[in-house]
């Protein structure tokens, strides 16, 4: 399968492509000083208006310790991140950052591998398992971001079909959604497997035609969202907001019957909306009891939807590293974030 | 003399051993050196050695299955009698050749020699000392130092240098380099492949680098060096001088060989002494005339029907019993000349050739009968 | 004349015979099949019993994994000391050793290679990346060289142990790659020291079997001939096993650190650091540009390394050595003198962190290039997705799922024993007992579907290519270097693409699939059809056959042993995608895996489901398998 003089030709042409890309970014490069120029100009206009502050630099001694962030694998929670991460360092602590799946990371409050998680979409047995019963990790409050997570069309249908936003109607609609995939039944596309989810049960429960295809990943998802607003094709499916989606193309939710305490009890009987997620920040105990400024900070972590998405936007649309997107938000917002910091 | 049957010698040795009497560790000691004596010292002496491969190795001999063919035995027990209650013996300094068609056994013979196959069953006596009953130390010590053995298909290494390969015996005994190199140079010279000591094998012919193979052989100066079928790789001219070559080395060194060859007339040039083996079994030894002259069975004269009997016999094997009125004039000849030899003598003189052994008048050849050896027929018929 | 007939005519009316019981059972399968449709199904259950009970080790296991804190400490320090040296050599300092050594063994040309290629890796802004990656390939290769150098070596000289060590082997290689991250973080949580332990599972059996080969292949005259000194084993095995081995176990090496390379990058999903994450995070953004960028690291990595041990392997020939020209001290100076000055080159200037100024990336031209592509062929490609979808595979997946399940298991064994002998359909029967016993009927044979009809395309096309490739030099020139590019570039990097063309859906799974298993198999058919020995080819040529003539007659049936290689190889390759292939919509088995490593509740059945998968590989690998080796038996009896 192996050729001994593997890909001499291959390596051949990339060293030749990559000149080329080269020269050509190269003049590229030189628009990108410039550009966060200008970022540093709306800083120090900002900054002004705040009253003195400098441009944020996102650096600091580092010498105060180390501070364990984890990111989950969507891009609000880079955001959410991103900004901890910059003011964190500036207050002088060394920041490592571990990308997992949810389920993962808190294992990694029982390894000591990550102290922080800053974005929590309620997963009970978790909960149940590291806080009560283990005591490896502790709610750190909530994290000022609601999550709403629900069944969406693209906007244009809405505008097609007004009608469609409404549970009751979905079954006149179901032709319309049918695929390759779900047979003579509709097809509602299902979530990221690591997700909290139960549409199987709400579509049985609700006595809908429809049949569940699951996406598989969250960028499937997002493609599938995107391919359809782009080329008018009818999706429905699970998706949910804060994320960058929701800035880029109109998503649309349908009303489900409204979330009760204690409808989604039984997740073989829902049959109503997901709750909405306060979302809260776990860390991990052994940490919170070292105590300091960072554990102040992260207790006093919070944000709004709308400053999520912002850094999540120049992240994904904004062709900026999330670095710079944190640095753009802070020196924009220093009245939020001020708050958050130590006194003194 | 060479035995063909084996059950006198071990009648001897036991005889002997209670004569001398002795706690059981001594008479084997004794045993064996009874054995050497009775046998005339043998360098190496077989006894009722045997070797079958598969699942029933151990399940046959002794058995009545031990006496079916190697075929039927193959059918019934889906093992292979490679060797068959081979017995013989091999005098010090004599090349003693073993000699059959593909399959026959020889390989598996040569290799119980020096347990490379471990044997099922049998003797292998080596100046009196049963190598199977050597340990794996005393073993190693063995193959270091009193064998050597040259392969069909070199066994060189091929990352190592012509000289590095002579003198891998050496240092597999652990002899330091500069003592190694300097033997392995010698004998490089003694087969005449002295300028390519630095080649690697694959730059030399086959024959240069079975020559290569003899000089390892040699290199480690043993008492016996053993052939599995050195020249069946080559071609018939290199394989001509290849045999003077180890005629001559024969000659030189006076070392005791065991020889296998599927070629009859490579066994009757080299050969004091020739086994024949078929399925297994030895079915005659004897000296290469013998062999030719009196076949023990249809397919030993299978073997040498082709063979140019004039090449291989001697007078002892033509001549007839003097008569009176024999003329008295002919030429005289000792009766181990070889018929070819005496062609040119007979053609010189109308009498018949007188043939002398210890001044004694033993026989007569007329030209009737060198020309019927010639011919290929009886020459009675 | 007369007797070469009457030999034809046995096989033939035995062919007859033989077609008839094959169209019988057809038909009685068929009619079984339309009479008891729909019964003796086994629906899909999320509560199967069996699943809990797996749940419940994973609970034993967790409140004693204690034990296996040694471990994992030690993989990570490994870890960390190669971290350590790659770090405090900082950018110009590897640049400057990965040169040298190039140097050193392979000539100007490989440092060169060397040096540039890691200086790509750094102008895309992925240095660091690159080194975690590196770091983490280093440890894992380093321990698994430690077990299956010494493995394969007793394996090569113990036909026991080899025929004992053959199916755990078969089991690591058909197991997909993300099936056994859920146990491995079972066992050794998450991080860099379970990475590494996954990459070193993925990668030992083929250190291992490569080096068996390897010792097996040494031919015996010589070992006998050693032995015939007097050699003890020992001496056997230092002087003369390994030193012929030396390629092959070069060649488990290389393979070796291949193969870790492209784990690596796989266990970010377990929290590597490293180019895998920069991967995750471009496709978490539907960024193919970014994660392009990462691929293309990971392409150049794999170069770097592939062409060093491979010019390691040469230099390891002493001949090969001897015959360099240029004095010995000149190389080994401008060596020392490179590296030299890549330790100097931070006491003058700032080398923490690679220099802007040599930044390129392809991430804004392939975002470009990928968003025009599917914008233009997207009409297109839904279109081939609705046909072959509603033609071919729903009608496929209807039937597996709808029958009896007795009758499937009946029908399939049937065919195993017809096409393999008896002992496949024993093998095969036991496979299908244990995937109903797991409770995942209905999955496996959605994913049966979904495999089969990717091994038929990828078969398909490989075919197609291969034998253009075997009868084209140039376009086999021209096809290499992208076959290259294809077997090293992460799936990851292609599922973007794939999924704005065909929506989430099984064919999309089957589309990376196929991308996936194509290049070994146009290469085993290229190879099958060149290996047809030239004088046959001549005597058909001669005897007036046209290329199209010599290309059915001679080539195809002659090289039939590769082809069927070539099949297996492909199911094997198919079958590893179908956890990946869940990410894009396959659903079913990969799909369980997937939520089984997500979701603590389902852990068991993401267990069972990697079970399951692995069962059908060895269901299908018997199968084809035996084919080729009966056929080749056939052909030989023939010839
Ligand atoms: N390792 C083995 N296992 C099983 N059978 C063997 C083995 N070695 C040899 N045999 C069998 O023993 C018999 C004798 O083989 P051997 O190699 O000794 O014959 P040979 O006379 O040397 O033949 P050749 O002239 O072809 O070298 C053959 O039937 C062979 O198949
Ligand atoms: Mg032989």
């Amino acid at each position: 399968m192996r050729h001994s003089t593997f890909g001499r030709g291959l390596a051949l042409s990339l060293v030749a492509l990559v000149l080329v890309a080269g020269c050509a970014q190269s003049s590229g490069s030189t628009a990108k000083p410039a550009e966060s120029e200008g970022a540093g100009a709306t800083a120090e206009a900002s900054a002004g208006a705040g009253g003195g502050a400098e441009a944020a630099t996102c650096q600091g001694s580092g010498d105060k310790g180390t501070v364990q962030l984890m990111i989950n694998q969507w891009v609000g929670a880079e955001a959410n991140v991103a900004v901890a991460a910059c003011l964190l360092k500036q207050m002088g602590y060394d920041v490592k950052t571990n990308t997992l799946a949810e389920e993962v990371a808190w294992q990694g409050f029982s390894t000591g591998e990550v102290d922080v998680i800053l974005e929590n979409w309620g997963h009970p047995d978790l909960e149940q398992k590291y806080i009560t019963d283990e005591k490896l990790a502790v709610d750190a409050g909530p994290m000022g971001v609601t999550g709403i997570i629900g069944w969406y069309v693209p906007g244009w249908m809405v505008e097609k079909y007004p009608d469609i936003t409404d549970w009751n109607n979905l079954n006149k609609y179901a032709d319309l959604f049918k695929t390759s995939e779900s047979g003579d039944k509709g097809q509602f596309l299902g979530a990221d497997p690591t997700f909290v989810q139960y549409d199987e049960a709400l579509i049985a429960n609700l006595g809908l035609d429809y049949k569940v295809v699951f996406s598989g990943s969250e960028a499937a998802s997002i493609t599938a969202f995107q391919q359809a607003e782009k080329n008018q094709t009818p999706l429905i499916g699970y998706f949910y907001d804060p994320q960058w989606l929701q800035n880029e193309i109109k998503l649309v939710q349908v009303k489900l019957p409204a979330w009760t305490e204690g409808c989604d009890a039984d997740l073989k009987k829902v049959a109503c909306d997901y709750p909405p997620y306060v979302l809260n920040k776990i860390v991990r105990a052994a940490w919170m009891d070292q105590g300091g400024d960072a554990v102040d900070f992260i207790k006093k972590f919070s944000w709004a939807n709308s400053d999520q998405n912002e850094v999540a936007d120049y992240i994904t649309n904004g062709n900026m590293t999330a670095e710079e997107a944190a640095k753009k938000w802070i020196d924009a917002h220093p009245d939020t974030w001020k708050a958050w910091m130590p006194q003194g | 003399m060479t035995v063909a049957g084996g059950p006198v010698v071990p009648a001897a040795a036991t005889s002997d051993g209670a004569a001398t009497g002795g706690a059981a560790g001594a008479s084997a000691a004794v045993t064996a050196a009874a054995v050497a004596s009775a046998a005339g010292s043998p360098a190496i002496a077989v006894r009722d050695l045997w070797k079958i491969f598969g699942p029933a190795e151990n399940k046959i001999i002794g058995t009545p299955d031990a006496e079916l063919s190697a075929s039927d035995v193959r059918l019934k027990t889906g093992s292979t009698v490679a060797v068959r209650a081979a017995t013989f013996d091999v005098q010090p300094g004599e090349v003693f050749v073993v000699m059959g068609l593909s399959g026959s056994g020889k390989s598996t013979l040569v290799r119980c020699l020096t347990r490379l196959i471990e044997p099922t069953q049998g003797q292998v006596l080596l100046d009196g000392e049963d190598i199977l009953k050597a340990d794996a130390k005393r073993l190693r010590e063995l193959r270091r130092r009193r064998f050597a053995m040259v392969f069909q298909h070199f066994g060189l290494l091929p990352h190592r240098r012509v000289i590095d390969n002579v003198a891998f015996g050496l240092e597999i005994r652990g002899e330091g380099k500069a003592e190694r190199h300097r033997r392995a140079i010698e004998m490089l010279d003694l087969v005449g492949l002295d300028s390519h000591a630095w080649d690697y094998p694959d730059q030399l012919s086959g024959g240069m680098q079975q020559r290569v193979g003899l000089a390892r052989a040699l290199a480690v100066d043993p008492e016996v060096m053993l052939f599995d079928e050195p020249f069946s790789a080559l071609d018939p001219l290199i394989r001509r001088d290849m045999q003077n070559e180890v005629l001559r080395l024969h000659h030189e060194v006076g070392k005791t060989m065991v020889f296998i060859t599927h070629d009859l007339a490579e066994a009757l040039k080299l050969g004091d002494h020739v086994a024949i083996m078929r399925a297994g079994s030895i079915v005659q030894i004897g000296r290469p005339e013998e062999i030719v002259g009196s076949p023990a069975d249809d397919y030993v004269r299978d073997f040498v029907q082709d063979v140019p009997r004039s090449h291989v016999l001697t007078l002892r094997w033509v001549m007839r019993e003097p008569r009176d009125d024999d003329p008295v004039d002919g030429p005289e000849l000792p009766p181990d000349t070889v018929i070819r030899a005496a062609v040119h003598v007979a053609s010189a003189t109308e009498s018949p050739i007188r043939v002398v052994e210890d001044g004694r008048l033993v026989g007569v050849v007329d030209r009737v009968q060198i020309l019927a050896a010639i011919a290929g027929t009886e020459p009675d018929a | 004349m007369t007797t070469v007939r009457a030999r034809l005519s046995v096989p033939s009316s035995a062919a007859t015979s033989r077609r008839a019981l094959i169209v019988g059972g057809a038909v009685v399968a068929a009619v079984l099949f339309i009479v008891f449709r729909g019964q003796w199904t086994l629906p899909h259950d999320d509560d199967y019993g069996l699943f809990r009970t797996l749940n419940g080790i994973r609970d034993a296991v967790e409140s004693n994994r204690s034990v296996l804190e040694p471990i994992r400490a030690g993989v990570a320090g490994l870890v960390g000391i190669f971290d350590q040296v790659l770090a405090s050599l900082g950018w110009p300092g590897v640049i400057g050793a990965a040169a040298a050594i190039g140097l050193i063994f392979g000539g100007w040309r490989v440092a060169l290679l060397a040096a540039v290629g890691f200086g790509i890796l750094g102008s895309l802004g992925l240095w660091e990346s690159s080194m975690a990656v590196l770091s983490m390939m280093l440890a894992a290769v380093l321990i698994a060289l430690g077990i299956g150098l010494p493995l394969g070596i007793a394996a090569g000289r113990s036909q026991r142990l080899a025929s004992a060590l053959s199916p755990v082997l078969d089991f690591m290689q058909i197991m997909p790659t993300l099936a056994y991250l859920t146990p491995i973080t079972l066992l050794f949580l998450i991080g860099v020291a379970p990475s590494v332990i996954a990459t070193l599972i993925f990668a030992v059996p083929a250190a291992i079997r490569i080096t068996a080969l390897g010792i097996r292949g040494v031919p015996a005259t010589i070992i006998e001939a050693a032995r015939s000194l007097g050699a003890t084993e020992r001496q056997v095995l230092v002087k003369v096993l390994l030193p012929l081995s030396r390629r092959p176990v070069g060649l488990a090496i290389n393979q070796t650190i291949m193969l870790a390379l492209s784990m690596v990058v796989i266990t970010s999903l377990i929290g590597a650091p490293g180019l895998g994450r920069n991967l995750q995070n471009a496709l978490s953004k539907v960024d193919v540009g970014a994660s392009f960028d990462a691929g293309l690291a990971i392409v150049i990595l794999a170069i770097i390394l592939d062409r060093l041990t491979y010019a390691a392997g040469e230099w390891a020939d002493p001949r090969e050595r001897a015959a360099r020209s240029g004095p010995r001290w000149v190389t080994i100076g401008v060596a020392l003198a490179l590296v030299g000055i890549g330790l100097a080159i931070p006491l003058v200037a700032d080398a923490t962190t690679f220099p802007d100024t040599f930044a390129a990336s392809f991430r804004e031209p392939v975002n470009v290039a990928v968003e025009w592509f599917t914008d233009t062929f997207h009409a297109v490609t839904i279109g081939l997705k609705d046909v072959v979808t509603n033609l071919v595979l729903n009608p496929l997946e209807s039937v597996l799922v709808t029958a009896p399940w007795w009758l499937v298991v009946a029908a399939l064994t049937t065919v195993a024993w017809y096409v393999s002998g008896g002992r496949a359909a024993i093998i095969v029967s036991f496979c299908f007992a244990f995937i109903i016993g797991l409770g995942l009927w209905e999955h496996s044979m959605v994913t049966l579907a979904n495999v089969v009809i990717g091994t038929l395309i990828t078969l398909g096309i490989g075919l197609i290519v291969g034998i253009l490739s075997a009868r084209h030099d140039r376009f086999r020139a021209f096809l290499r270097p992208i076959l290259d590019a294809a077997q090293t570039l992460p799936a990851f990097v292609y599922l973007i693409p794939a999924l704005a063309l065909f929506n989430p859906t099984r064919f999309t799974a089957i589309v990376a699939a196929v991308i996936y298993a194509l290049p070994p198999v146009i290469r085993l058919v290229d190879v099958g059809i060149r290996g047809v020995s030239g004088t046959v080819i001549e005597a058909a040529t001669a005897s007036g056959a046209t290329g199209r003539q010599v290309l059915w007659k001679v080539q195809l049936p002659m090289s039939r042993h590769a082809l069927l290689l070539a099949a297996n190889q492909g199911i094997v390759m198919v079958l590893s995608m179908v956890v990946i292939g869940a990410l894009v919509g396959a659903g079913a088995l990969g799909y369980d895996v997937i939520t089984g490593f997500a979701q603590g509740k389902d852990f068991g059945k993401g267990l069972a489901a990697g079970i399951a998968i692995v069962l059908l590989g060895i269901l299908l690998d018997r199968i084809t398998q035996a084919a080729g080796a009966r056929r080749q038996a056939g052909m030989e009896t023939a010839g």
